[in-house]
């Protein structure tokens, strides 16, 4: 018994060495996993780029993209991306699809006049059970090489406390860190509003890889195109618009008729860059029509459906892999956060008009 | 009279499932905060998990069925009594963490993907409830397996070289003293 209170080793320097060697080893290994969960260190992850929610952020929503509806159809495949891809999606006439539109405003109350950005997510499940999820912009290209960039750019253009605008020497150091970023800030001064989701066209952003029966890889993008046509809406139209104009023209058109969209792939030719989404392909490109969506039907994201769905664009079926663009990577990590968080207020009850309830019985929604 | 040493499918199971968790782990906690590289992070988990899932049933079958070293009776009690414990907690979790980890996916409505194609039945209904309280439940284990490992490293490392008794030994196998010697016999 006496060993296990006294060491052995009656040399007690050859012992103390040996006590800090364990300790040093279950040191190390509590430091590399605290590393690696993100507490230690400065590493950005994928955590970093939810931090400027509000702690007020009404709970249940998306922590990006908020206000938004869901809606139901069915994709018809064309069979055109047959020899580009097995994916079954490719060549079912009918696959059922759920997704959601989208206004690219943080706060899910805010009137659509905020933000030029709709984006449409979706997820189609094959017969053989693979899920095809995405999440399209109306804006066809990133801002910025990379998801750090995406930090950055909001970091350079906070507004300095004491003028109250950005600094501009932030604004010139960031430039000069990413210059693609001019193009996308041009993009956004002179772009056209969106009148309608109806006619919008929305981007895939990122690339990804097509693969054959020989399992040969086609690097591609792509997007889904209206068939209806595109109609812009000039500032002052915006101004006087109602707080909710995109969501109810949508609800309208849809009790007259089903929407459309072409789902078109674009073909990469070789030297195209595949791991940068602020680039965008020269015009010339090969399109092939992959398939076209019918959206039937529109109902209250409170009611559940794509409220639920995370819509991870790496969440892709065989037949279509990832390429090595690394926002497309970063992305996958910070819709997950945003997933988790909102369903576990959705999960232990915290949620009130997310879901349906109302607002006043949530002391968080002051 | 029990034996000196774990058996060998016993040992074998030990090491190979320790390099396998102390994996996961680490990858669990890094696809939560990588910027490159969750997809494929989530890509090794979810075949690593159901393998260690797959082998803690192996591993528990033989524990049951075969006879194991008994711990050094000079060792205190309540060390023997942490030791025990310590020992089914680690069972408990082999299996909660991959089926934690399965249903969370299931109630989540994620893909349960091995590899391209091929994926496992999901074990539950789509639910917000269940998701959230699987997903904490699973990264609560996580850290707390976590920590035990560390804590049950430090120990095996403390009877080994400080107390030096059999447990350590136990779990790495007994050398054989009189091998050599029997070399020697044989070749004669």
């Amino acid at each position: 018994m006496k060993k296990y209170f006294f060491p052995a080793d009656s040399k007690k320097r050859k012992t103390g060495i040996r006590l800090a060697g364990i300790a040093l080893t279950a040191l190390l290994l509590v430091s590399a996993f605290a590393w690696s969960a993100g507490l230690i260190g400065q590493r950005n992850t994928t955590r970093t780029f939810l931090e400027n929610t509000p702690d007020s952020f009404p709970a249940g929503y998306r922590r990006a993209h908020g206000k938004g509806i869901c809606f139901e159809g069915t994709f018809h495949a064309s069979g055109n991306a047959v020899p580009l891809s097995i994916a079954q999606v490719f060549g079912q006439k009918d696959v059922p699809a759920v997704g959601r539109f989208s206004l690219g405003t943080g706060n899910p109350h805010a009137p659509d006049n905020s933000s030029r950005t709709v984006s449409m997510a979706l997820m189609l499940t094959s017969a053989d059970g693979e899920q095809w999820r995405m999440k399209l912009n109306n804006k066809p290209f990133f801002g910025t090489r990379d998801a750090v960039g995406f930090l950055k750019q909001i970091e350079a253009f906070k507004p300095d406390p004491t003028t109250g605008k950005p600094n501009p020497e932030k604004v010139a150091a960031f430039l000069k860190e990413y210059p693609e970023a001019k193009k996308s800030m041009e993009y956004d001064a002179k772009a056209p509003w969106t009148k309608s989701f109806a006619g919008s066209e929305y981007y895939v952003i990122n690339a990804f890889l097509l693969i054959d029966s020989n399992g040969k890889e086609h690097p591609v993008r792509w997007s889904m195109r209206p068939q209806a046509p595109f109609v812009s809406m000039s500032a002052e139209e915006r101004k006087k618009a109602g707080p909710n104009y995109l969501f109810d023209e949508l609800k309208k058109r849809l009790e007259k008729a089903p929407l459309y969209w072409d789902l078109v792939l674009t073909i990469a030719e070789p030297g195209d860059p595949v791991n940068d989404p602020s680039q965008q392909w020269p015009a010339n490109r090969k399109q092939i029509i992959a398939g076209t969506l019918e959206v039937n039907r529109v109902f209250d994201q409170a009611e559940g459906g794509c409220r639920d769905i995370n819509f991870d664009p790496t969440l892709v079926p065989k037949g279509i892999a990832l390429s090595d663009d690394p926002v497309l990577a970063a992305r996958a990590g910070i819709y997950s956060h945003s997933y988790n968080d909102r369903v576990r207020e959705i999960g232990y009850g915290k949620a009130t008009d997310a879901v349906g309830k109302p607002k006043k019985d949530n002391s968080q929604n002051k | 009279m029990p034996p000196s040493s774990f058996n060998i499918t016993a040992r074998i199971l030990h090491w190979l499932m320790a390099a396998m968790i102390l994996t996961m782990l680490f990858v669990g906690v890094g696809m939560m905060t990588s910027l490159t590289l969750r997809p494929w992070l989530l890509d090794l988990h979810i075949p690593l998990g159901v393998a260690v899932l797959l082998l803690v049933i192996v591993r528990l079958i033989n524990r049951l069925t075969r006879p194991v070293p008994k711990l050094p009776g000079e060792m205190p009690g309540w060390q023997k009594y942490m030791a025990t414990i310590l020992h089914w907690v680690f069972y408990a979790l082999m299996f909660a963490l991959p089926l934690s980890g399965w249903a969370q996916l299931s109630a989540g409505g994620f893909p349960v993907r091995l590899y391209p194609g091929f994926h496992l039945p999901a074990i539950l209904e789509q639910n917000p409830t269940s998701y959230a309280l699987l997903h904490d439940s699973h990264r609560i284990m996580a850290w707390a397996f976590f920590f035990m490992i560390v804590g049950h490293l430090s120990a095996a490392l403390i009877h080994g070289f400080i107390y030096r008794d059999n447990i350590l030994q136990s779990m790495i196998g007994q050398k054989k003293l009189t091998d050599k010697s029997e070399e020697i016999c044989s070749d004669q």
